[in-house]
């Protein structure tokens, strides 16, 4: 059973395994967040709602919502935005990317699958393009709560593998909650449900389980309705 | 010269309770879908929502905090909160009081973990019987946990007073009208911090004292409430067990 804490609870004495969500007083660790505790390693908190906030090497996907040379601005689903530097795209660029012809490459609107290089202390956010995701191949978004997404990639990636076995589609799990499915329209019709309900039910134990057999379900019914 | 009204009928209160009974809270977590967070609070006859919102960024630009965050705290009472029709919008008391509870927050809320951002609380009085500040700042503690913003503590918040020259705690709307003084205090319940103290009225040393006394333990008792609210509502087993007490 999983220990749920609240700010301000002890925790351990053991201050140098306090990880994310807690704080340090007085040689002891406590909790800073609303959350499931983790002893795993570190001592954290799970917190079971919050924003996401961008750190380094974190891979997402995000929505361009300005252009300011020689930067995109892009929305993470963070109170913070973060900047793409033209520079990113060289590489793809046929030939210089200046002021007026940016939003040839990328526009307003335009989903983008991107990596966090660096974040600074005033929440300044670099970013570097994911070039092993290429831009504008279709499929679907759908968002959870970022504090949802460990629960669907599943210990040690379970729950994600059966989605995208059961599903026949193509899923991208970004950290800020983000979910990119690629597929036939059924499969991602599919996919997405059972994505919502796993965000949904994220506390309850037993879950994978549970999808397990919705998805079996699910599947029965269909070659039942092929064959009446 | 006011005329003294009995409030103490044979060492019990107007309401049946004793000097020292808090009056009967009920708490619900996330009540509202499209705030971050969300609490509604009851202490008797008050009932009060709480809704947390952010961080996010912070408007008007000017009123940024390049290091911190901003907290914005809006305590609101509803026309029809009062027996009186209450004239909406702010006014020179309610301004004050979400001054007051504002600060009452600053020791905990970790502000410095997120720069330039805002982070907005709400706290709408749907109906008043004395003692709404406090009711407010335990409902705005529990949203605020709901909302996963990184906090030291929760805080807690009780008001003690003097009726009929007896201390007592937890005024009511009667005995707050009619009697000598009121003292509404928010304190972290596990260190004893006080983070806000407010005082209508007079009261001697020793009455301060006893009612300090008073108050701590009842912060004490609705810390305990308001954290089994919040951890009750992923863990239906939970038993009341605070892990501090095996400390």
């Amino acid at each position: 059973m999983y220990q749920v804490v609240v700010p301000g609870d002890f925790l351990s004495e053991e201050t140098k395994r306090a990880g994310e969500g807690t704080y340090v007083e007085e040689g002891k660790v406590y909790a800073s967040q609303y959350g499931i505790v983790s002893e795993r390693g570190e001592i954290k908190v799970v917190s079971l709602s919050g924003k996401y906030m961008p750190s380094n090497g974190d891979v997402v996907i995000g929505k361009i919502t300005a252009i300011s040379f020689p930067f995109w601005i892009v929305n993470l689903a963070s109170p913070y935005e973060a900047r793409l530097h033209v520079s990113a795209l060289s590489g793809i660029a046929r030939e210089k990317i200046e002021f007026g012809n940016m939003s040839e490459y990328l526009d307003v609107d335009d989903l983008v699958v991107v990596k966090v290089m660096d974040v600074n202390v005033l929440m300044k956010i670099e970013l570097a393009l994911q070039e092993d995701f290429e831009l504008r191949r279709g499929g679907r978004l759908i968002e959870i709560p970022h504090t949802k997404v460990p629960r669907v990639i599943g210990r040690s990636g379970s729950m994600i593998k059966m989605l995208k076995e059961k599903c026949n589609c193509f899923i991208f799990i970004a950290k800020n909650g983000r979910i990119w499915i690629r597929g036939k329209e059924e499969d991602m019709d599919l996919a997405s449900t059972v994505i919502l309900k796993i965000a949904r039910e994220s506390h309850t134990s037993g879950l994978t389980d549970r999808v397990a057999e919705f998805l079996d379900s699910f599947r029965k019914e269909k070659e039942r309705e092929l064959r009446g | 010269m006011k005329e003294e009204i009995e409030l103490i009928k044979d060492g019990k209160r107007l309401d049946g309770r004793g000097f020292d009974e808090l009056r009967p809270i009920k708490i619900e977590v996330g009540v509202l879908k499209r705030a971050d967070g969300s609490c509604y609070f009851e202490l008797g006859d008050n009932k009060v929502i709480a809704a947390v919102y952010g961080p996010r960024e912070m408007h008007p630009r000017h009123a940024q905090d390049a290091k911190m965050a901003v907290v914005k705290f809006r305590y609101n009472m509803a026309p029809f909160s009062t027996n009186d029709r209450k004239r909406p919008g702010p006014d020179r008391r309610s301004v004050e009081i979400s001054k007051v509870c504002r600060e009452a927050f600053n020791p905990v809320i970790m502000r410095e973990l997120y720069p330039k951002m805002g982070i907005e609380v709400y706290v709408e009085l749907l109906q008043s019987d004395a003692g709404t500040r406090t009711a407010g700042i335990n409902a705005a503690s529990i949203a605020l946990a709901d909302a996963g913003i990184p906090m030291k503590d929760l805080v807690s918040s009780i008001a003690v007073g003097k009726i009929n020259g007896e201390v007592v705690l937890d005024l009511n709307a009667a005995e707050d009208n009619n009697g000598e003084a009121d003292m509404p205090i928010a304190m972290i319940a596990r260190t004893n911090t006080i983070t806000a103290l407010q005082m209508d009225g007079r009261m001697t040393q020793e009455e301060f004292g006893r009612g300090m006394k008073l108050a701590r333990g009842a912060c004490h008792q609705i810390y305990e409430l308001q954290r089994a609210a919040l951890v009750t509502r992923y863990n239906q087993n939970y038993e009341g067990k605070n892990k501090r007490e095996e400390e």
